[in-house]
């Protein structure tokens, strides 16, 4: 029995934006088709392992003037804890003043990348 | 007394197109202000947290609070005097002085007195009242932009069962914002047959969440008493509703992601001539609107989709308002017409001395475009581009054409079109 499985995936490493479609073979091994350049298989194969996306929400502050800062994860963020860490984020309350890129979550249970403001509020 | 401020330019609206423009502007010696209504520069970057700004001018991907902070600080550090908080509400005067009425808190009314003025007070959403939507007028109808702002600034959600109407990048933008924030999007209602917003945010903001892109399709009824309950939606066949296939959605909240509209109320009032194409003023190859020492630049003078578009020609008109106030404009200028399948080229003129940098939209969808420039009908120059689209601008750089006859500029000109 093959246990053969396509997906189908657009890429959006530039502005083509390939129709690719990914056959997964034994392993972690793929054979990917529709992409215009290698780019397209370095994307489709990250896509397929470790799918990852820049988060960028807003946290409560203390200011009841300014009670929402934005922040960012400093590096795109593993899709499956995205959930877990917009729920940390949610949890936080950011005491003002602060600068913009100041740390304020150093990650979440086994994903260590940092979250930054990306405004500085007084 | 009411107190009086001089200038010798004013700039109008603090976001990404005014502030590249005033620093532009003081950077040639010149004193510069900066009228801006809100209480802080930056303009709509500051409720864009998502990132994505400044590939172009930066380099690096920037979140929009981020890049409009980077130019802030640009703004502090350098001569140009920033009026915060400040409401324009007449412009007078006469070609060699505009006199602007403002208002605000700390200043009371004043008068700036400018030799030159630059307008740059971005776009507006289009509303419901522009789409003609039937139905009832219930409580859950918002723009996207202005959940945008309830959600990310003042930190309200403002609702849970979303649907949203046009499929432009804000639209999509806060499909992603609305799921991450613990909503639900239902779909996406979009009337062209193809998407109006980036394939990079169709990918992100739709498909990463399963969100469904109803693509041909219009809302045709609206249904609810107090708050919004579900909307009628019927697909269209060959440019014709198909109202035996109407399905409906049922949804506490319904986004607007329609168009944006160049905000020209004050620059009407003045008798600013707008092209009807752009929604913005129609200017020169320096950027000069048919108003004597008035400019535009950024949202104002046509929408663009990357603000380092905006930046970028806004900066350039800011160079445009130094050379003016040296006495140094454009000695020789043809007019710019849009040929076969081009929306709008802007701007308006070709300077035939100088090297110009141009913007236009494409009508149609095209893997491998050629753009033709021709000159009184002859072929001068062929660009190839891939993969156009009316929802990208296209950006073109034209070499100056010197050996064009003093005699022939009045009654030439130049034809953009797409093949």
């Amino acid at each position: 029995m093959t246990d053969k499985m396509t997906k189908k995936m657009i890429c959006i490493t530039c502005p083509i934006g390939c129709h690719l479609e990914v056959e997964q073979k034994e392993g972690e091994s793929f054979s990917i088709s529709g992409n215009k350049c290698p780019k397209g298989i370095v994307y489709a194969t990250e896509e397929m392992l470790a799918p990852k996306r820049t988060v960028t929400a807003t946290c409560a502050t203390n200011s009841k003037e300014y009670p929402r800062i934005p922040v960012k994860s400093l590096e795109p963020f593993p899709k499956e804890h995205i959930k877990d860490l917009l729920e940390a984020l949610y949890n936080l309350e950011i005491k003002l003043p602060v600068k913009r890129g100041e740390i304020i979550l150093e990650g979440i249970p086994g994903v260590d990348i940092p979250i930054a403001v990306t405004m500085s509020l007084v | 007394m009411m107190k009086e401020y001089n200038f010798d330019t004013v700039v109008v609206g603090g976001g990404a197109a005014g502030m590249a423009a005033a620093l532009e502007v003081d950077k040639a010696g010149f004193s510069t202000a900066i009228i801006e209504r809100e209480e802080r520069l930056g303009g709509i970057l500051g409720q864009c947290i998502h990132n994505g700004f400044g590939l172009h001018e930066f380099n690096e991907e920037l979140t929009g609070p981020e890049y409009a902070e980077k130019f802030t600080d640009m703004i502090m550090n350098s001569g140009v005097k920033v009026f915060l908080n400040s409401t324009l509400t007449e412009i007078s005067g006469t070609e060699v002085f505009k006199e602007l009425f403002c208002y605000s808190g700390k200043y009371g009314v004043f008068r700036i007195n400018a030799r030159t003025m630059v307008l740059a007070m971005g776009c507006r959403e289009r509303n419901r009242g522009n789409i003609r939507i039937p139905g009832t007028r219930p409580a859950g109808i918002y723009t996207a932009g202005l959940a945008q702002r309830l959600i990310n600034i003042e930190g309200y959600i403002p609702g849970k069962d979303v649907v949203i109407l046009g499929s432009g990048d804000i639209g999509l933008i806060m499909a992603r914002r609305m799921q991450w924030a613990g909503c639900k999007v239902h779909g996406v209602i979009e009337i062209q047959p193809y998407p109006s917003g980036i394939t990079r945010n169709i990918v992100g903001c739709l498909n990463d969440f399963g969100i469904p892109l109803h693509l041909s399709h219009v809302i045709t009824e609206i249904h609810g008493k107090g708050r919004i309950e579900k909307v009628s939606v019927t697909p269209l066949v060959e440019g014709k509703l198909d109202l035996s296939a109407t399905f409906e959605i049922p949804c506490d909240t319904l986004l607007l992601s329609v168009g944006l509209v160049p905000e020209n109320e004050l620059s009407r009032t003045i008798g600013i001539k707008i092209n009807p194409q752009t929604g913005g003023p129609v200017v020169d190859s320096a950027m000069m609107t048919r108003e004597e020492g008035i400019f535009a630049c950024g949202n104002v003078l046509h929408v663009h989709d990357l603000v380092d578009f905006v930046t970028e020609e806004s900066r350039r008109t800011g160079i445009y308002v130094s050379n003016y106030l040296q006495n140094k404009g454009p000695a020789r200028q043809i007019r710019i017409k849009a040929g076969a399948n081009v929306r709008y080229v802007n701007p308006g003129k070709l300077n035939l001395d100088t090297e110009n940098r141009l913007y236009l939209r494409t009508m149609v969808i095209k893997q491998k475009a050629e753009i033709e420039i021709r000159y009184n009908n002859e072929l001068i120059k062929t660009v190839k581009k891939n993969n156009i689209l009316p929802s990208e601008m296209i950006d073109l750089v034209l070499p100056p054409m010197e050996k064009v006859e003093a005699m022939d500029v009045e009654s030439s000109v130049i034809e953009i079109k797409i093949t």
